[in-house]
């Protein structure tokens, strides 16, 4: 369902051109659990914010579900980014002035789903996370463990068939992160693609999938075989 | 997203920046109130001086001696002749006209008026009875000058109460004699205080007839010839035909100049109309200046949520749904801000009102809808390009940033 052929994307920092990603080929199916890791500034988080849609590749054809969206305009790439993607980040990047409940609700928000039906999905997702008792609180008010759970959930409302985490680990400590992770893995289960970029070998080798890069090429792939 | 849903994520993001947002409406409603404040004093000042006018009498034409300049050269320059005053004569002559309900020539000098020791110098008016009618007075006591020939010079006068209380004191001066100048005259009436309208105070008037007055000041001028038309529709006509009374009168020149109150008012009206839209104008310049302020403020508040419209684009807000988040934001700013400004400004003309009772201070209906205009107008356009900007953040970079 995500077809990467031939892939670059080069960017012009001064007068210097940086390959941050070269000639990629990759094919990834629906469901399927996948870990990139590699050094850093090998093109992980370029490749992921390719596959979400948040920057265009400088040549080569990215096809999602068949579609060509590297041809979409803005505010139908919006639309796919809305209705298929859901990101999770490093930096968590709630909104800090809205409550647990008003960060997981802006999707359905953006989404123009009716307020009745929101809220309705909005304390279902709180109640499954854990997190009902925080739905009041601000991002500033939660445990690192909490607004990750916050974030995942709205990354989550909208059921989107991707879901695409750059380092979710990153910023918490190890303990905290295997929960996120046995969370994200959760959801595979459910039917949903996980990309997760990672540093940290115990979580990306706990992928079914494993993609290594450097130097913005895809230098190792390969796949559990239990 | 739905409308409402954008407003309030606006008004939320406004609350939550309260301080910047309270400023942004201060800039914006000082501006306003200035516009309704400053258009209200014009417009009070505009409506005062009308009031003025018309307290003078309704449909008045006025005839005074000269020529105002659109006349050109006159036959009587040629010849030497200066132009020719107005005498009685021309005033009774006036009253031929069909569309003259009645006339009163005004004659006017200075001169000491005294009762025993007590005495002042004021200015003395000659007229007739129909000076009543025609200026709307009215009397405190006793009779306003006698009906009869207007070259009857007999020795009555009519004082205001000004002059009665400095000369008489609280003594009753009705059927007691005066001296003007050298001549004695007996009071017959005290007219009404009706204050001052254009620069005349009917309290501080002596009135006596015209014919006494030109004895008085060895003159047969007169300054003014005030006529009043049957009606309003006949103010033109009335003008029209006194013009040419008085240009037959003087042997066919046209040295006087007959002209409507009306005319006189709508010259004030307009003057001062031009005025208040001026000095609304540039109280108007306040508005663009909160407009730039705004400006300023929406693009600082870009750069400092560009992870906030990062992770909006990242969860499929489309540029023109980021757009208009930071359009609804200028919008609902502006219109707190015009409606505080106009509450304001309502207030401040409630008030200068109450301090300048005389002045009807009210703000017109069109620099209300000005204001408020371009209030609204600047917000929004001044919040285009802050609105652009962030639509048009890379979502890669803004989510970078942390
Ligand atoms: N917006 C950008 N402008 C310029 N260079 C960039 C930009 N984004 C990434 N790069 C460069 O591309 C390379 C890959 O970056 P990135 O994908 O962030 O690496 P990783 O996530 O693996 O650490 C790096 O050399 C980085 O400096
Ligand atoms: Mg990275």
């Amino acid at each position: 369902m995500i077809a990467f052929s031939n892939v670059n994307r080069d960017f012009l920092v001064g007068d210097q051109q940086v390959h941050a990603l070269r000639d990629i080929n990759l094919t990834l199916g629906a469901g399927e659990y996948v870990s990139i890791m590699g050094p850093s500034g090998s093109g992980k988080s370029t490749l992921l914010n390719l596959i979400g849609l948040l920057d265009r590749p400088s040549s080569g054809v990215y096809k999602l579900d068949g579609l060509d969206v590297t041809t979409l305009d803005d505010e139908e790439q919006a639309r796919v980014r809305r209705e298929k993607i859901g990101f999770v980040f490093q930096f968590f990047h709630l909104v800090p002035r809205l409550t647990a409940a008003m960060n997981i609700e802006l999707p359905l928000i953006l989404g123009g789903v009716e307020v009745e039906e929101r809220k309705e999905r909005v304390a279902k997702l709180l109640e499954s996370y854990g997190l009902k008792d925080r739905a009041e609180h601000r991002p500033e008010q939660l445990s690192g463990g909490q607004r990750q759970r916050v974030a995942i959930a709205r990354a989550t409302i909208m059921h989107p068939s991707v879901l695409l985490a750059d380092e979710p680990t990153g910023n918490l400590d190890s303990a905290t992160g295997k929960e996120v992770i046995r969370l994200l893995e959760q959801l595979t289960e459910q039917g949903v693609t996980l990309i997760m970029v990672t540093h940290d070998r115990d979580n990306g080798n706990r992928a079914l999938r494993q993609i290594t890069m450097v130097d913005g090429r895809i230098v190792g792939d390969k796949r559990k075989s239990d | 997203m739905k409308l409402n849903d954008t407003l309030q994520f606006a008004s939320h993001s406004l609350n939550s920046a309260h301080s910047r947002s309270f400023l942004m409406i201060i800039a914006m409603s000082i501006g306003v109130a200035a516009v309704v404040i400053l258009t209200a004093l014009g417009e009070g000042a505009r409506l005062y001086v009308i009031n003025q006018f018309s307290s003078l009498g309704t449909n008045l034409v006025i005839a005074f001696p000269g020529r105002s300049e659109t006349a050109g050269i006159n036959p009587g320059m040629l010849i030497g002749q200066t132009p020719r005053d107005l005498v009685l004569d021309d005033a009774m002559a006036v009253l031929r006209s069909t569309a003259v309900r009645r006339m009163a020539p005004l004659a006017i000098g200075a001169a000491l008026v005294s009762n025993g020791p007590l005495n002042r110098e004021v200015v003395v008016l000659g007229s007739t009875a129909e000076l009543l009618a025609i200026r709307h007075m009215t009397m405190a006591q006793g009779q306003f000058l006698p009906e009869g020939p207007a070259d009857a010079a007999s020795p009555v006068v009519v004082i205001g109460t000004k002059i009665k209380q400095e000369l008489f004191g609280v003594e009753n001066a009705v059927g007691a004699w005066l001296r003007i100048g050298d001549r004695r005259f007996r009071v017959i009436g005290i007219l009404s205080s009706q204050g001052e309208a254009m620069g005349m105070n009917t309290d501080e008037l002596v009135i006596v007839p015209v014919a006494s007055a030109h004895m008085l000041f060895n003159s047969q001028n007169l300054i003014r010839i005030l006529v009043e038309a049957k009606s309003r529709e006949q103010i033109e006509r009335a003008r029209k035909e006194t013009e040419e009374i008085l240009f037959k009168q003087h042997g066919g020149e046209r040295d006087v100049t007959v002209v409507t109150q009306d005319a006189m008012v709508a010259t004030f009206d307009r003057i001062l109309r031009t005025l208040t839209m001026a000095v609304g104008g540039i109280a108007a310049v306040s508005l663009a200046v909160a407009g730039v302020l705004i400006m300023n403020v929406m693009l600082i508040a870009v750069s400092q949520r560009t992870q906030e419209i990062g992770l909006l684009k990242a969860l499929g807000a489309p540029p023109a749904q980021i757009r208009r988040l930071f359009f609804a934001e200028a919008v609902l700013l502006s219109l707190v801000g015009s409606v505080a400004g106009l509450l304001l400004g309502q207030l401040g003309s409630f008030v200068i009102g109450q301090i300048y009772p005389t002045l009807p201070v009210a703000a017109p209906w069109w620099a209300i809808i000005a204001a408020f205009g371009t209030a609204l107008g600047s917000g929004i356009l001044f919040s285009v390009w802050p609105a652009r900007r962030a639509a048009q953040l890379d979502p890669v970079l803004a989510l970078a940033r942390r």
